[in-house]
């Protein structure tokens, strides 16, 4: 195993924890993940292709991957000023609301759930006054939508919150010195230093919203071709046991959301890149 | 961090108070509503019906389940993340790189699918079912299907916290300790857990806040057996769907409140780890 190592170290231990860190990874991790992808490679490509393009899935992808897009854009809204908000004000309770932020991560999504659903139900507090302006949330595509706001809002916040504490408020100020008005500052200055984290972000909230299901369940209302999310539809098809339908789906899904982290690691790549560059 | 910047000079007016109102409300909806409804709801029938739908047996049964879970979860996946960012973070080797990626695997993957694939391996039309029927072992629709569920979600998060601490701190403390002697365990458990005794704290307390409140994962395994492979999450579903949600909502607050107990023990262990740096700085200058 020693032959791996690039560089003789006195540390111990490699061998070992190399050992256990694959072994460990291999029982938990992969070898269950190749047991899908080797239970959808028995089914036949013609098979697949069937089960991926039933009408029913195509609108379960449309609204799973739209809903997502939206609310990790709509985290990107309010989460880039709520970090500035963090970085650059004193307030009395900032460390409260910067505890308050992870609040998504550490509960559990079925609560969530059903706390949404409760808050936006037609006779709930928010969702009785937006019932009378005609806007409907749960149990409709928006409901959705405002279910993963909530998870995906830690991810953003989290990921551009630190690069703003260490970039120097000396770059403001000297745009601001210079003559720079305000907005120039935020958008000339600010703004591509924290644009790599901002894709990240996205990413991370994109990525967790398109896989959830426990907060989203609830105020989804689950109607077929209308407000059914992907993982439901896979929850749905083992419990008629159709596992080969299970399978198909949850592949190919698992694919489609490798084939878009590597596009947006990409893009951060670049951009990354071009920060580095100046 | 936090200093007056030249730029509040040329902040228009308006931006400080509308920055303040915009990220208040958006806070106040997604964070404190949200908690507000927990507990009015969980109380809408009274302190009784509270507590009989707390102190239920099916209640009892979830509670236990949901601590078995991450009882044997966390420990494993602490022991995981001690060793692989050990191994990581102090070695240069070849597939470093794909290491790492593959342990933010799980992190990309629906809680679902995970569910998903411990019911193909070991379901009855899984890949070892028959040979798990033949030696009457149940993995699926039982409690070990809820621990490895349990597990696989939870995977990453002790490894997680623990490179970057490790990564920043480097390897010379625990070079100069093995030059001076010590053992690989002495060095192990008295230069460096000390080092990363916060960041691991952290990294736990993350863990089992996600091992007890898993939902998705642990669904698709479960079977929803009550009393028997009802996790804390699941019978909150259970009594929600039944439109019992007074009793939902008096399970779920106590969900509610190991997130928060979660979030406090986070904060306190964020501010230990800057106080103990702040007087290490101090030391040194």
């Amino acid at each position: 195993m020693s032959l791996l190592l690039k560089r003789k170290s006195i540390l111990p231990g490699f061998g070992l924890g190399l050992a256990y860190t694959s072994f460990y990874l291999g029982l938990v991790i992969l070898l269950p993940l190749a047991a899908l992808f080797w239970r959808s490679h028995t089914l036949g490509a013609a098979e697949i292709w069937n089960v991926v393009t039933a009408p029913r899935v195509l609108a379960s992808y449309r609204i799973s991957f739209g809903c997502s897009l939206v609310a990790a854009a709509v985290n990107i809204v309010f989460g880039l000023p709520l970090a500035w908000v963090l970085a650059r004000y004193k307030f009395p309770g900032r460390r409260l609301v910067d505890a308050a932020l992870d609040l998504p991560i550490a509960l559990p999504t079925a609560v969530a759930g059903i706390t949404l659903t409760a808050l936006f139900a037609p006779n709930g507090w928010l969702g009785a006054p937006l019932e009378s302006l005609g806007i409907h949330v749960a149990y409709t595509p928006l409901g959705i939508t405002v279910a993963l706001v909530f998870i995906g809002l830690p991810f953003v916040v989290r990921t551009v919150l630190p690069v703003l504490e260490e970039l120097d408020a000396e770059y403001e100020e000297a745009a601001a010195c210079l003559g720079a008005t305000w907005w120039q500052t935020i958008t000339r200055v600010v703004w591509p230093e924290v644009r790599g984290a901002s894709i990240t972000g996205f990413t991370l909230a994109f990525a967790r919203s398109v896989g959830e299901y426990g907060s989203v369940v609830f105020i989804a209302g689950n109607m077929p071709m209308k407000t059914e999310i992907t993982p439901l539809l896979i929850i749905t098809k083992l419990e008629e046991y159709d596992y080969a339908g299970a399978t198909a789906l949850g592949a190919s899904s698992l694919i489609i959301s490798f084939i878009f982290l590597l596009g947006i690691n990409q893009l951060q790549r670049h951009y990354e890149l071009k920060r580095g560059a100046h | 961090m936090q200093r007056p910047s030249i730029i509040r000079s040329v902040e228009p007016r308006w931006v400080k108070p509308t920055l303040f109102v915009v990220t208040g409300l958006f806070l106040a909806v997604l964070v404190l509503l949200p908690l507000a409804v927990v507990i009015i709801e969980g109380l809408r029938k009274g302190w009784q019906a509270y507590w009989s739908a707390v102190s239920d047996p099916m209640t009892l049964a979830a509670i236990r389940l949901t601590f078995l879970a991450a009882a044997v979860a966390v420990p494993l996946n602490t022991l995981f993340g001690l060793a692989a960012a050990w191994t990581i973070t102090k070695f240069d080797f070849r597939g470093r790189t794909l290491l790492l990626t593959l342990i933010d695997l799980p992190f990309s993957v629906s809680p679902v699918i995970a569910g998903l694939v411990y019911v193909l391996l070991f379901g009855l039309q899984g890949v070892l079912g028959p040979w798990l029927q033949a030696h009457d072992l149940q993995i699926i629709f039982a409690t070990p299907g809820i621990i490895l569920a349990t597990i696989f979600v939870t995977f990453p998060f002790v490894a997680r916290e623990l490179i970057p601490v490790m990564q920043a701190q480097g390897t010379e403390q625990e070079e100069a300790a093995r030059v001076l002697g010590a053992s690989g365990w002495t060095t192990f458990f008295k230069v460096t857990l000390p080092n990363i005794k916060w960041g691991l704290f952290y990294g736990v307390i993350l863990c089992n806040a996600r091992a007890m409140g898993e939902f998705g994962a642990v669904s698709v395994v479960s079977g929803h057996i009550r009393g028997q492979t009802n996790t804390l999450p699941l019978h909150v579903e259970i009594l929600f769907n039944e439109y019992n949600f007074a009793a939902s909502f008096a399970v779920a607050s106590l969900l509610t409140l190991l997130a928060l107990l979660s979030l406090i023990l986070r904060s306190y262990v964020e501010w230990r780890g800057e106080q103990e740096t702040k007087s290490a700085t101090k030391g040194t200058v």
